[in-house]
């Protein structure tokens, strides 16, 4: 079936099985590797993009379902050379190690800034539920979050 | 996951329509259980029928009878509305913000997981559930596991919660998958206590016997001595039967102290 799609900012018409998942389209079609796919059953949250402005887990979201949407990857963040003020952020605060999680962790922390006022340390945390990381015990991350939102 | 064909519908007969030409359809609305199944093999629709592009199956509005709420409506749109406020708290519970960004209303009802969220909502509010044939009165929905009153290829389009005097939902959620283990809806319609439980049974179920004592006493104390049958409850490596008996005392004790204080 064809799927047209705009990913940061790029207009895509592909021709794709049925069955191919927005994650793979993005991996596999467009080589677009930045998103991860770490449980693939949709818990752990390294592939979320974005989906017409909202966050979603791009393993359970077929590539029909986003035909006609705007798609915005962690490749679609940076302006140029200059990182994403939570690119940044992340990077001042140490909030990685291995990195695996970072992609999926960075574009829903963005979300979870751009849909809320003002957020607490605990409000972080509780929106970055559907995000694992096993490195970093999450304080670091949380830190990050809070430098970035004043930033946006 | 197996190949399948994809349609897009463009209203509600339509959809109608293109299941009933289908060999194994399936209505596809937000996807955040189906789509895991079908990579799991557990479903193999022949077809998928996207409701997602039918004007009009989504948001939020008020009727003479109540809160209508759209099929296709997603979860973080009830989350951000301020008619129920036990409501809006009850779908901020479900998964994560992901899952409230494209799960939705109708989807959750139709499947009707013995864990999820809404039919505590449905039974513990006294909602009625609209389809492109009937009104369905919420109480007599769900049927049992996955079970549910609708017909082959009948098409949930809206549900209508009575707005509450008062009402709370208590939920115990698994930590990983944030599906109650139970959950509790009270309200208070101002002429009758509800009490709607999920996550203990088959399916969601009234709590006759704390709705009756607090009808009669609208306290803790009249609850505190509930003797609660769990021997046809759920057990996994979660939680017995039993705990999941004792949970449900907790969860509408909890619910009836955030209506009390």
């Amino acid at each position: 079936m064809a799927v047209k799609l705009n990913v940061n900012s790029v207009e895509h018409t592909l021709e794709v099985p049925s069955n191919t998942l927005l994650s793979e389209i993005l991996r596999d079609h467009l080589n677009l590797t930045g998103t991860h796919i770490g449980c693939d059953t949709s818990q752990c949250g390294a592939c979320v993009v974005h989906m017409d402005g909202k966050s979603i887990k791009s393993c359970t979201v077929l590539a029909a379902q986003a035909d006609g949407a705007d798609v915005t990857t962690i490749e679609g963040i940076a302006n140029g050379g200059e990182l994403h003020p939570m690119q940044e952020a992340f990077r001042n605060n140490h909030a990685l190690q291995c990195g695996f999680c970072t992609p999926g962790m960075i574009m829903s922390a963005i979300d979870l800034v751009q849909s809320n006022d003002k957020l607490s340390a605990q409000e972080i945390r509780e929106g970055l539920d559907g995000n694992f990381c096993r490195c970093t015990g999450y304080h670091n991350i949380v830190k990050a979050v809070l430098e970035a939102q004043e930033q946006m | 996951m197996y190949q399948f064909k994809h349609h897009k519908s463009t209203s509600v007969d339509h959809a109608s329509e293109l299941h009933s030409n289908s060999d194994e359809g399936l209505y596809l609305a937000g996807g955040m259980t189906l789509i895991p199944s079908m990579k799991l093999r557990l479903t193999a629709p022949t077809d998928l029928i996207d409701l997602s592009s039918i004007e009009g199956l989504a948001g939020i509005s008020n009727s003479y009878a109540g809160l209508r709420i759209g099929a296709m409506t997603r979860h973080c749109e009830v989350s951000a509305s301020s008619e129920i406020p036990a409501l809006a708290s009850l779908a901020s519970l479900i998964g994560d913000n992901q899952v409230r960004n494209r799960g939705t209303i109708g989807g959750s009802l139709a499947n009707n997981d013995p864990a999820a969220d809404y039919p505590a909502a449905v039974l513990g509010l006294g909602a009625t559930i609209h389809t492109n044939k009937r009104d369905i009165d919420g109480d007599s929905f769900f049927l049992g596991l996955f079970e549910t009153a609708l017909d082959e290829g009948e098409i949930i389009t809206a549900v209508t919660f009575p707005i509450p005097k008062r009402a709370a939902y208590a939920k115990f959620p698994n930590p990983a998958s944030r599906y109650a283990i139970v959950g509790a809806m009270v309200s208070d319609s101002g002429s009758g206590i509800r009490v709607g439980i999920t996550g203990a049974g088959a399916c969601a179920f009234r709590a006759r016997a704390f709705e009756s004592a607090l009808n009669k006493d609208f306290s803790v104390d009249a609850i505190s001595a509930i003797e609660i049958d769990h021997s046809d409850f759920n057990v996994d490596i979660h939680a017995s039967a039993e705990f999941r008996g004792h949970l449900i005392g907790a969860m509408v004790r909890q619910a009836v102290v955030q209506l009390t204080e």
